[in-house]
């Protein structure tokens, strides 16, 4: 099973004293492909995250990245911001973290930081007001203003962060984390608290990411219906452990699943799910 | 090691006077999430109130000294209770839902007040008092001709620091009061609904903290025999940075803090040089801060995201 | 500390000339015990030494009256005020006004400020305190770029300017270095200062950064007394040069200013050209801070205010963030502190004090974090209702201290309650600081 994978993750390990909240995870990311990770309340998908983005340290194991061209980053041994700046991963927060005082446009510019810091010189360029340096300006207000389009907020640029309906804050982050120009996205529950409406929005925006950006996304969801309709791939946990993993449709008919969102026994799960058919 | 011993009791000593008012620091920081700048200078109306109510107790004819002590002791720290009563009152309370600055400039405007209101209602000179504890035990006869010595004085600020940290933590262990304050430190909007009355719990951390805080002034003043306008604003950041060093809203933290804080003064001063003892005690907080970014016994603080 | 409101509504308030008075009455009796030995005793040391005291029971009186009298009318004020409701206080037509005032507001107080010297020629004092407001304005902008827009707590931002005004005073007593020579160094040891604390602290959180800051700032003010040798300890440095206008000094010699332009020499020629001395350098400040919001460092500070962890998380490397933050507003810090130097002629420890700090650190917050105007409106209310003041004489810090609680409690966002934003589409609207974060560290 050597397919383009950007992403591996191999015997994932993280203790909190005693509590192990990742037990021995190892799952891959294709390239250019949806993989989503789900599990019921608890079961360790947030902190699979904050490993993979350099929040926590791995208790231990490996989590290995490969960009387009080859080249591998072990993503265990970088910390905080040096994954999003040096292995270009990307990632939302499951309780919204927008930047609530600054407009949504500046919140796209924050995002752009790095690009933008070499642009001005390290700022000594952009406090001359250099002509190279309003230009780099100017082609990030227009990737902003992009990305602001493609989300739909492009009418409430100037409107601070914190203002915004929730539903758009949800879209803002997404739309910030892509202004890092990421290789992998991941997402924690965007869906969350967004309506049938919305949610089926989300749905095009993430495809439209991974078909037009070439972007791999992990993706974190409660919401089955979005789960279901764009992952190309299926990761289950329950209590830091992967129970199950496959296609979207198979992964809905394995019963250990069923058991897991159900918290019965495996055995009772079969034995509802053979006496319903 | 007889002059090291002397030392180690002199730091103690003033560990204490530092604890008591950490001690006061911690316990609104836990709860209130503020740095009460105006503690220093309640210590400092402690020290005051505890003169003044002396001197009335002695020209009334008063005689038996430790009835005079009971008295004053029990007058001070009613009194400065009322006055951090008071401030929370005026100067906290409506910023309490405010964002974090303001109630801190606040209660820096309430200290200059403070400070300005003892220079201007007592005067700007120093006010000494005769020494009132006198006596003390050689408790060893060193070969050189230095004796190690513990006066009656330094033995009555550590049994008295000792038996209001013993009374205060059953008070907040044991009884309604702390475990109303254990919950507002743990979520006030959780403990509100649960039926606490958070504005009293709070008001009540304010006077508990005062009043130790007029202990320390009492214990200061018997000690050095000395108490001034000023002496609010060195001691409170000393015993601030006492808490933090302990780990800031930890109560045994604010203690162990406050020893370590006493005994790095005088050691400095003992054995280096005494004009650089602040700035001993200042550096080494910040050596401990960065090794242990919460203090000695503060609680990790766990990002979660 | 998150807790949200838990009190009963200010409709529940209950009224009536009863409830008035009892409150009042609780309030005197408060007051009563609060100065019965503070107020009511007053000690002295005796001719002897020993203490003496005497009785002030007439004061006490009176004070204990007129916190009963105060208490009742400012019960009864609210009760005419009804419950205070912040928003809606203001009617509409009323902010509109104050935005277009607001507007205009700067550019006025701008122009007003270059015609001072003009205006008051002839009055050193205004002059004089013209100077100290303008010093001050200078630190809060500095000031602001750590605790507005970084949302870091300084607690000890005098450090810095005693550094500068230290580096100053001694490069140029014992070397001779002309002033021109030490701004920039002053301003570039203090920033080095700035990096060297601020390089292994910043990664604290919270209040433990700001007495991180305020014991840095006591070690140098102790230093500097302690230092004999080298600063003079508490007696100070003096004779300080004066600044020349590049080169050329403005004294009453022949080669002085006055004679090379044919003028007759006159003493308010140094305090105007020291006036716009630090007008030209608060501006300075003042430029390169707007200029720096407007590029990624500048956003990247604001958004570290706003949250530290979404900022990791878009490759923002927040320790060297937060370290330039530090550095430029320590920077500023210096070169205020040479120019204090240059102006007082001698500088001693006890120009350095935590009050200082508290003080800039009012005027900050009071300015409404973040903004320009806001703290140069605050410098000049806080310094010039200070001088007001002076005329109260030892009640003054006295007043000043319940000046700025009730500043606090009257505007705990400050006089400027908006951010601006740094760049925008179509609508260059004002952020309500409500949504403005104030940062942990
Ligand atoms: N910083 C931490 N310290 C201690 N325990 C933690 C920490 N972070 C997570 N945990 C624990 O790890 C376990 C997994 O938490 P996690 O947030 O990863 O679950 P989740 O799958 O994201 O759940 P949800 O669907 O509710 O978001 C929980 O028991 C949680 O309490
Ligand atoms: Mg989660």
């Amino acid at each position: 099973m050597s397919g383009d994978h950007i992403l591996t993750v191999d015997r994932l390990m993280m203790r909190f004293g005693g509590i192990v909240a990742v037990n021995e995870l190892s799952f891959t990311a294709e390239r250019r492909k949806i993989t989503a990770l789900i599990g019921p309340n608890g079961a360790g998908k947030t902190t699979v995250f904050n490993c993979i983005t350099g929040f926590y340290r791995p208790s231990g194991g490996a989590i290995r990245l490969v960009h387009d061209d080859g080249r591998m980053i072990q993503l265990e041994r970088l910390n905080d911001f040096r994954i999003s700046k040096q292995a270009k991963v990307a990632r939302t927060f499951q309780n919204i973290r927008l930047f609530p005082g600054m407009t949504a446009l500046e919140n796209l510019m924050v995002a752009q930081h790095n690009a933008l810091m070499r642009a001005s010189g390290l700022t000594v360029l952009g406090l001359l007001g250099l002509p190279s340096w309003r230009e780099a300006e100017k082609r990030a207000i227009d990737l902003a203003r992009t990305w602001l389009d493609r989300v739909g907020l492009l009418d409430r640029a100037d409107d601070a962060a914190g203002n915004l309906p929730y539903g758009d804050q949800r879209r803002l982050e997404i739309a910030r984390a892509m202004c890092t120009e990421p290789a992998l996205l991941c997402l924690d529950e965007p869906a969350a608290g967004l309506n049938a409406r919305e949610s089926g929005g989300l749905n095009e925006l993430l495809l439209s990411i991974r078909n037009e950006q070439g972007t791999s996304i992990l993706l974190i969801e409660h919401d089955m219906s979005v789960v279901m309709e764009i992952s190309d791939h299926v990761v289950v946990m329950d209590y830091g452990v992967k129970i199950a993993e496959g296609t979207p449709q198979a992964v809905r008919d394995d019963p250990k699943v069923i058991a897991a969102y159900l918290g019965a026994d495996e055995e009772e799960a079969i034995a509802v799910m053979e006496s319903g058919t | 090691m007889d002059y090291f011993a002397q030392q180690l009791i002199n730091g103690l000593v003033l560990g204490s006077i530092y604890g008591l008012i950490a001690i006061g620091y911690t316990m609104v920081y836990g709860i209130v999430g503020m740095i009460n700048f105006a503690h220093g200078d309640i210590f400092m109306i402690g020290g005051f109130i505890a003169l003044i109510s002396f001197l009335v107790l002695v020209s009334l004819g008063l005689t038996a000294i430790p009835l005079i002590l009971l008295i004053v002791l029990l007058v001070s720290m009613a009194i400065t209770a009322l006055y951090g009563w008071t401030i929370e009152r005026i100067a906290y309370r409506p910023l309490r839902h405010s964002f974090r600055l303001a109630p801190m400039l606040s209660a820096i405007g309430m200290s200059f007040v403070l400070t300005n209101f003892s220079q201007v209602s007592q005067g700007a000179r120093v006010k000494p008092v005769p020494p009132i504890i006198t006596g003390g035990y050689t408790l060893h006869e060193g070969s050189q001709g230095f004796a190690v010595q513990l006066s009656n004085i330094q033995i009555m600020v550590v049994l008295a620091t000792i038996v209001v940290l013993a009374l205060f933590t059953w008070l907040v262990s044991r009884t309604r009061l702390g475990r109303d304050m254990r919950a507002c430190e743990q979520d006030q909007t959780m403990a509100a609904l649960l039926g606490v009355d958070v504005d009293r719990t709070i008001s009540m951390t304010f006077v508990i903290g005062a009043a130790l805080a007029a202990v320390a002034g009492m214990m200061y003043l018997l000690y050095y025999g000395l108490v001034d306008f000023f002496m609010g604003f060195v001691a409170g950041i000393k015993a601030f940075t006492a808490a933090v060093l302990g780990g800031i809203g930890s109560l045994p933290g604010a203690m162990l803090g406050g020893l370590a804080i006493g005994l790095i003064e005088t050691f400095w001063s003992a054995y280096f040089s005494v004009e650089y003892k602040d700035v001993a005690a200042f550096s080494i907080l910040i050596v401990v801060l960065i090794f242990m970014p919460t203090g000695l016994l503060g609680r990790p603080e766990v990002e979660k995201v | 500390m998150s807790a949200t409101s838990a009190r009963p509504s200010p409709a529940a308030q209950p009224s009536g000339s009863a409830f008035i008075l009892k409150k009042a009455l609780i309030s005197a009796l408060v007051a009563l015990v609060l100065f019965s030995l503070m107020i009511g005793i007053r000690t002295e040391a005796g001719p002897q030494g020993g203490l003496i005291y005497w009785t002030r029971f007439g004061d006490l009186a009176a004070l204990v009256g007129t916190v009963f009298g105060g208490s009742i009318i400012v019960e009864l004020l609210r009760q005419w005020w009804g419950p205070v409701d912040k928003d809606s206080i203001v009617p509409k037509p009323v902010q509109s006004a104050f935005s277009f005032a607001g507007r205009w507001l700067a550019p006025a107080l701008l122009v007003f400020t270059f015609l001072v010297p003009v205006i008051f020629y002839n009055q050193r004092y205004i002059l004089d305190l013209s100077i100290l407001v303008l010093t001050y304005v200078m630190l809060g902008w500095g000031l602001n770029v750590v605790v507005g827009l970084a949302g870091l707590l300084d607690l000890g931002y005098v450090a810095f300017y005693a550094v500068g005004a230290y580096s100053y005073a001694l490069l140029a007593t014992n070397f001779g270095l002309s002033f021109w020579v030490c701004l920039p160094l002053a301003g570039i040891l203090a920033a080095f200062w700035g990096v060297l604390l601020g390089f292994p602290v910043l990664r604290l959180r919270g209040d433990y950064l700001a007495i991180v800051t305020l014991a840095f700032g006591e070690i140098i003010r102790l230093v500097i007394i302690n230092w004999q040798s080298l600063t003079g300890g508490p007696n100070g440095v003096s004779g300080i040069p004066r600044p020349t206008m590049f080169g050329i000094p403005l004294t009453p010699g022949d080669d002085g200013l006055a004679a090379k332009l044919g003028i007759e020499f006159s003493p308010t020629h140094r305090l105007v050209f020291l006036f716009y001395l630090i007008l030209a350098m608060a501006l300075l400040t003042n430029w390169v801070t707007i200029r720096l919001r407007r590029l990624p460092i500048g956003r990247a500070w604001e958004a570290l205010r706003e949250d530290e962890v979404a900022c990791r998380a878009l490759g923002i490397n927040t320790t060297t963030t937060k370290l330039t933050a530090f550095a430029t507003g320590a920077m500023f810090g210096g070169f205020a502190g040479a120019f204090f130097a240059t102006r007082q002629g001698f500088i001693s420890p006890e120009s350095f004090t935590f009050q200082e700090s508290a003080l800039v650190l009012a005027i900050v917050v009071l300015g409404g974090m973040g903004s320009q105007l806001g703290v140069a409106l605050a410098a000049l209310c806080m310094i010039g209702g200070f001088e007001l003041f002076r005329g109260l004489d030892q009640y003054r810090m006295l007043v000043f201290g319940m000046a700025m609680v009730l500043l606090m409690i009257w505007r705990p966002r400050g006089l400027v309650g908006h951010r601006a934003p740094t760049v925008f589409l179509e609508r260059n609207q004002a952020i309500s600081s409500d949504l403005v974060k104030e940062g942990h560290g």
